[in-house]
């Protein structure tokens, strides 16, 4: 029984993966006949939340897949991060560089974001 | 060596690295939830464990990567899968469009425009500044974007992560310093600089902060992935080789 049910969870699984691939497909492809530089994924993931929320997706489809996929996204990135080694010496020249321009974003987005939202809403709740 | 033992030697070494870095995350998740401490980021700790196993034991990347592909291929699905979180949080986004529309193109523009513009002006090579495009969006939309506009996709990945990290640890005082007390604005900049590292902390500041900035994060994947190849197209125009 317990085996049964396993194995109709892998089922449930590999079915959302499935969905998951193909709005992944069907992105790369339109990004491809745009000749756009977005992102096929990125693509896929706007096509795939329009597609949920029509309905043309049944959201219990895809939902245990997608909430396990990001629930271990972070595991997902380390193999691909641990590329950085090839780039040690890139790195020990341009530091400096990195860090402030990473710091500098950082800090402006913070900034913006924060001001520029809640002057928005004090404009909002001075109009009637 | 004959072609049956090769073949056998390499699905080993392609099973232990895989192993091994399921190991190392589920060991850098434990000491995390131990610790509680933000600085010991789980993917930060796993790709530091990950490169200082590599190097002790003489082991090439391209070696390593022959098991870890195998995990990197599930990012696309995973990016995709980020559409579920997003298609959950529209209802509430409509309600609150116009200040997330405000953040996520402001604060989209302004993080890709400081993150090559400062690494420009510092002298830094082309890979290296298109790299500093996608910093503020979470780190797998963040490698895709670098993949698609000519960057190095593991520093943009630790660029993000790193400065996720740092933005979760300080954000909220340096809101609080500039006069921002809005709990909108506070979730919706956290999201936006700091991606996911950035909503762990505006969760624990209050529910408003945590909603405002999963909305803003995801929105600012989205926005990021569409302008950041114009922006730097348009600079490398303007300005020439450098962007």
């Amino acid at each position: 029984m317990m085996a049964l049910r396993s194995l109709f969870g892998v089922g449930r699984f590999s079915f959302g993966l499935a969905i998951l691939l193909l709005f992944q497909l069907l992105g790369s492809w339109l990004v491809s006949v745009a000749h756009a530089a977005v992102p096929g994924s990125v693509v896929g993931m706007m096509l795939l939340a329009a597609a949920l929320h029509v309905r043309i997706v049944p959201m219990s489809l895809v939902r245990p897949t997608a909430d396990f996929l990001v629930r271990h996204l972070a595991l997902l990135y380390v193999p691909a991060g641990v590329a950085v080694m090839l780039y040690a010496e890139l790195l020990r020249e341009q530091w400096l560089a990195i860090t402030s321009a990473a710091l500098a974003s950082l800090i402006a987005v913070l900034v913006v974001v924060g001001l520029t939202v809640q002057r928005l809403e004090r404009r909002a709740a001075v109009l009637p | 060596m004959s072609a049956l033992p090769r073949a056998v030697a390499q699905i080993q070494s392609t099973a232990i690295w895989i192993v091994v870095t399921l190991a190392i995350y589920a060991l850098a998740r434990w000491g995390y939830a131990r610790t509680r401490n933000p600085l010991l980021n789980p993917a930060l700790v796993s790709i530091a464990a990950v490169i200082g196993l590599l190097s002790v034991t003489g082991t090439p990347y391209a070696e390593y990567d022959r098991g870890g592909h195998l995990l990197s291929f599930f990012l696309g699905p995973a990016i995709v899968a980020l559409g579920v979180p997003l298609a959950l949080q529209l209802g509430e986004i409509w309600r609150n469009v116009r200040a997330i529309a405000a953040a996520t193109t402001a604060g989209s523009m302004i993080g890709i425009l400081a993150g090559v513009g400062v690494a420009a002006a510092l002298g830094a090579p082309h890979d290296v500044v298109r790299s500093l495009a996608p910093r503020s969006v979470t780190t797998p939309i963040a490698m895709a974007i670098a993949l698609r506009i000519g960057g190095i996709p593991a520093l943009s990945a630790l660029v993000a992560i790193s400065t996720g990290v740092i933005g979760g640890v300080i954000g909220p005082t340096l809101l609080r310093s500039i006069g921002v007390t809005s709990r909108l604005a506070t979730g919706l900049s956290l999201g936006a600089a700091a991606h996911g590292l950035g909503t762990a902390r505006a969760t624990e500041e209050g529910d408003v902060e945590g909603a405002a900035s999963g909305m803003a994060m995801g929105l600012n994947g989205i926005v990021t992935a569409l302008l950041a190849p114009a922006v730097v197209a348009i600079l490398a125009i303007l300005f020439g080789s450098r962007f």
